[in-house]
């Protein structure tokens, strides 16, 4: 573990903490333009942000130590997750530490805790939107651990960083599988990061909300640290999507000049994927909450059949 | 000093938990003489075993034969790099059950502390004896102990009839089991009439009998250990047999079952055939989906934890087909790395598994009540066994950095390597079978949060809960040796696959430590491939944590008030509103809906007094077992013909058959 790697990895996730409400903004504001709305401006978040952090938190009175800790230890994994994720360059220290299946893990480290915290309290909604969220995530892991090993078995190997290596910076070949896989991710990663068409992110709504109806209790500072940590979870998403279908412009092994030039190219893709996450979200309605496994079971049988192609055309 | 080699210390171990039970029976009615004395005698030894075991694992197998046993075939005895992994993994889990048992077993439970303290330390010992056993009477009388001793201990309790139930279904399912097994090595000596292991493992059986035997080990010992379709007994006598008890049978009883499945199949038939491992893989998957599908529906603690040890071993027998299958192959490495996650995942499951039963018998304790729906928010009356469940509960949903996630790694990295096989058809069966593989994963995570949600988190749905009262510092004591187990496991995986290579090299003649990349890290094959390194892991996910909590501290003020909870401004609620395990099951039980037998009722809504009811069977007993039933019923119905309750008719049968006898003797 060398200064330079250090030096790159702990930029990469600065930047991630930084551009990840930037993100958020951006899809709202795409999603604004497109229902012809006035957008709140692309700095919004930051602005929600700073005055929760400035606000007194407000505890239910059977609130446990479970439930205070939890928002520091969602934040925590998600920063984890981005600077696994290689968004700036490949060959990073951190790497070698966690492969894919790792991020999975971790990724389920944090609804785990985000489920148990809106359990806490004992709430009706609070431990609805649990209940939901563990659905999701139930059906929506196994079919991204599945497009994970679909790209591992191409590259063979399951370290992001080595598979971003093998579909970007050697020969180009066009693989079906990733197809396949392409379309499971961007419904994984719907459901995943409480979008449209399996949860709303601007609703209140009682009865179709999922993430919402977790972090009901939360206030403050608490409830920004999870605004924050969500913000983080559509970036990881986002860079890791990028990351897997389209691989060009990381840097390889933290070359310094690679990686300057590595960041206008990301803001550019995840500029693209935002608008594309809107226009997604604009052209779909709100499922019922039982159509959701239909969806997921779609997204997870294109994994499954991603993986048949990869051994049957290209192994 | 007596020179003595490591079966002589085991054996000693195995007399010392067999003596410590017999002590109890000289104050049988005291629990306080067994509680403060016997049991936590009883840990030491267990402490003292996995430590012979650690030190004869990178030993020569060493032999020993008593002088007990039938005339001509005395009990020999054999510890070997595989004998002792599971006794390090008995001693390690007795030691932390046994002292939790010192706090937990009362004289108020219905079989006498004495009695009881008797059959636990004979239930112990057997399975240390099972382990060392290297001939088929000594492997079967101490396996029949097993059986038995562990049998009182379930009825225990035996006033309530469904506990006697249970223990009647348990006892017959083992038996079933042991039949199969015994045939199994019939099979084995294949007519030589040799019945010592060493016999059995320089014989060369022809294939046909090979598979034969194969067969009646996957039957025999899978009863024991709860695979589909014979595990129908797990979620019986879980509930059924005192805590303690529960947690070194699912920890330890089981996994009994799957030494003695590895030692028929890669020791003693030598040669496994590639399609034995895609039959033990489709059974292992299919037991683990079905296990965590169910475990996911249930009501009771105890049964949701039997459920998921169905699903854990499960994982166990499918990680065992793996490796059969490289093996059959003759891909050593591959063999070697699927093997190592199978015996990683063996002892994961010990230590969470019996960490939870032991939490659920403090919860049983403190509130007496099983079921979840009249638990909740126990992390306030109860800190210390909420936190202790929390880390098993972490570690059995199979999340980094604790030891379950790390067994599933090697699994999935075994499941990734397997496109190189030869078989095209095998080839494309693997894909599905990883699929299967993460959606069990993704369930237990689902399930675990149902279970510590529902039992800690929350409102407590019971009033009677407020009088809880946290565990004593004996079972404290057992509940965190147990969850320090859970944690080291989890972060010095290098330090366990160094501990693993032995067997691996016994049965595939390879290892995969030599490829790692330093200690801090875990790099099955090789480092490009995949690697992980948990203390890195935690270490930086530690310090973002931290970093995050002080950054706030430092730039914002740090007021809270407390106050009645939000709820969108619905000011009514109350316990009763929160959801039931019931409630929690329910995504699973529409999307699973194929998988249960569902009966129930709804009330209409004008009804007064509205009843809901619904029970999710196992298909199980309805295709196989009450069908068997009902046959035996019928066959049982003839036979009664013969009994007339009439003493001269009796004296008539036996003059008959002595004269039937004579015709054949002459």
């Amino acid at each position: 573990m060398n200064l330079a790697g250090a030096t790159a990895q702990f930029t990469e996730l600065l930047l991630a903490l930084l551009l990840a409400p930037l993100l958020t903004g951006w899809v709202n504001q795409c999603r604004a333009w497109l229902q012809n709305r006035s957008a709140p401006g692309l700095l919004q978040p930051y602005r929600v942000l700073a005055k929760l952090f400035e606000k007194e938190v407000v505890l239910a009175h059977n609130a446990s130590p479970l439930f205070r800790s939890a928002p520091y230890l969602i934040f925590g994994c998600l920063a984890l997750a981005a600077a696994i994720v290689p968004t700036l360059s490949t060959g990073l220290p951190l790497n070698a530490a966690a492969d894919a299946i790792a991020l999975v893990g971790l990724l389920a480290l944090a609804r785990f805790f985000i489920a148990l915290a809106g359990m806490d309290v004992g709430t009706s909604f609070g431990t609805l939107g649990a209940r939901r969220e563990m659905m999701v995530g139930f059906l929506a892991e196994p079919a991204l651990l599945m497009v994970l090993f679909t790209a591992s078995l191409i590259s063979q190997s399951s370290s992001l960083s080595t598979i971003v290596d093998a579909l970007g910076h050697r020969e180009f070949v066009i693989y079906p599988s990733m197809a396949f896989a392409g379309v499971a991710f961007t419904m994984v990663s719907l459901a995943e990061n409480a979008r449209i068409p399996v949860d709303n992110p601007a609703t209140h709504l009682e009865l179709t909300m999922i993430h919402e109806a977790m972090v009901l209790e939360y206030s403050g500072r608490h409830l920004a640290m999870i605004e924050w940590a969500s913000s983080l979870k559509l970036f990881v998403y986002s860079c890791m999507g990028l990351a897997l279908f389209f691989p060009f412009g990381i840097a390889q092994g933290g070359d310094w000049l690679g990686i300057v030039l590595a960041l206008p190219v990301l803001v550019l893709k995840l500029a693209a994927g935002g608008a594309a996450l809107a226009v997604i979200e604009m052209m779909s309605a709100k499922m019922r909450i039982f159509r959701a496994p239909e969806f997921l079971g779609t997204a997870f049988l294109l994994a499954v059949l991603a993986m048949l192609v990869h051994v049957l055309l290209e192994a | 000093m007596i020179e003595m080699s490591s079966i002589d210390a085991g054996l000693l171990a195995a007399g010392a938990w067999i003596a410590i039970g017999c002590c109890g029976l000289a104050a049988p009615r005291s629990a306080g003489f067994a509680g403060r004395f016997l049991y936590p005698a009883g840990a030491a030894v267990g402490v003292a075993l996995a430590a012979i075991a650690l030190f004869a694992l990178f030993e020569p197998p060493s032999t020993r034969v008593l002088p007990l046993g039938l005339p001509d075939l005395p009990f020999h005895a054999r510890l070997d790099a595989l004998s002792a992994f599971f006794l390090l993994l008995l001693g390690g889990v007795a030691a932390g059950v046994s002292v939790f048992a010192g706090g937990y077993l009362r004289a108020d439970q219905g079989s006498s502390p004495g009695l009881v303290c008797l059959c636990y330390h004979l239930f112990l010992a057997s399975m240390a004896l099972v382990l060392v056993a290297d001939d088929a009477y000594f492997f079967m009388v101490a396996w029949e102990t097993m059986a038995l001793s562990s049998f009182f201990l379930v009825t225990s309790d035996h006033r309530h009839a469904e506990i006697r139930r249970a223990g009647y279904l348990y006892i017959l399912i083992a038996h079933i089991g042991a039949i199969s097994i015994l045939l199994c090595f019939g099979a084995l000596q294949a007519g030589t009439g040799n019945y010592t292991f060493d016999g059995m493992r320089t014989l060369q059986l022809p294939a046909g009998w090979a598979t034969v035997a194969f067969v009646l080990a996957l039957a025999g010992f899978g009863a024991k250990a709860g695979i589909l379709p014979l595990h129908v007994w797990l979620p019986e006598a879980h509930p059924a047999a005192p805590s303690p008890v529960s947690a070194l049978m699912s920890a330890v009883m089981l996994k009994t079952a799957i030494y003695g499945l590895m030692r028929v199949t890669l020791d003693l038939i030598g040669f496994p055939v590639w399609w034995w491992g895609v039959i033990a893989l489709a059974v292992g998957l299919a037991s683990a989906l079905f296990g965590i599908i169910f475990a996911a529906v249930q009501t009771d603690m105890k049964r949701l934890l039997a459920y998921s040890s169905i699903e854990n071993i499960g994982l166990i027998v499918a990680g065992f087909g793996l490796t059969l299958l490289f093996r059959g192959f003759g891909m050593g490495t591959l063999a070697a790395l699927a093997l190592t996650a199978t015996l990683y995942h063996c002892l994961n499951h010990a230590f969470f598994k019996s960490l939870l039963f032991l939490a659920t018998g403090s919860v049983l304790h403190a509130t007496s009540e099983r079921s979840l729906g009249r638990l909740g928010g126990l992390i306030h009356r109860m800190p210390w066994v909420a936190w202790c469940a929390l880390i098993g509960t972490v570690a059995i949903a199979g999340l980094p950095p604790l030891n379950g996630f790390v067994s599933e790694w090697l699994l999935l990295q075994a499941f990734l390597f397997t496109p190189d096989l030869p078989q095209g058809y095998v080839n494309l069966l693997v894909p599905v079978a990883a699929a299967a593989v993460a959606l069990t994963a993704a369930l237990s995570g689902y399930v675990m949060v149902k279970f510590f949600g529902i039992v800690f988190l929350g409102q407590p749905r019971d009033e009677a809960l407020a009088q809880a009262h946290d565990a004593g510092p004996w079972e404290r004591a057992g509940l965190v040796w147990l969850s320090a187990a859970c944690i080291v496991l989890g972060l010095i995986p290098h330090a366990v696959i160094n501990m693993l290579e032995p067997i691996t090299r016994q049965f595939t003649g390879y290892g995969i430590s030599g490829e790692m990349r330093g200690w801090l890290f875990v790099a099955p094959i090789e480092p490009e491939r995949a690697s992980y390194s948990p203390l890195l892991f935690l270490a930086v996910a530690t310090a973002l944590i931290l970093a995050a909590w002080l950054a706030v501290r430092a730039f914002y003020h740090g007021r809270a008030r407390r106050a009645p909870s939000w709820d969108c401004g619905f000011p009514w609620q109350n316990a009763r509103m929160q959801d039931t395990a019931d409630g929690f099951g329910q995504p699973v039980k529409v999307v699973f809906q194929p998988a249960f037998r569902i009966e129930g009722e709804a009330p209409s809504p004008r009804d007064s007094r509205p009843q809901y009811r619904e029970t999710a069977d196992d298909r199980f007993w309805f295709w196989l077992y009450l069908p068997v039933a009902r046959l035996v019923d019928r066959l049982t119905g003839l036979v009664t013909v013969l009994q007339r309750g009439r003493i001269s008719i009796y004296l008539m049968y036996s003059f008959a058959t002595l004269l039937v006898l004579l015709f054949f003797v002459r």
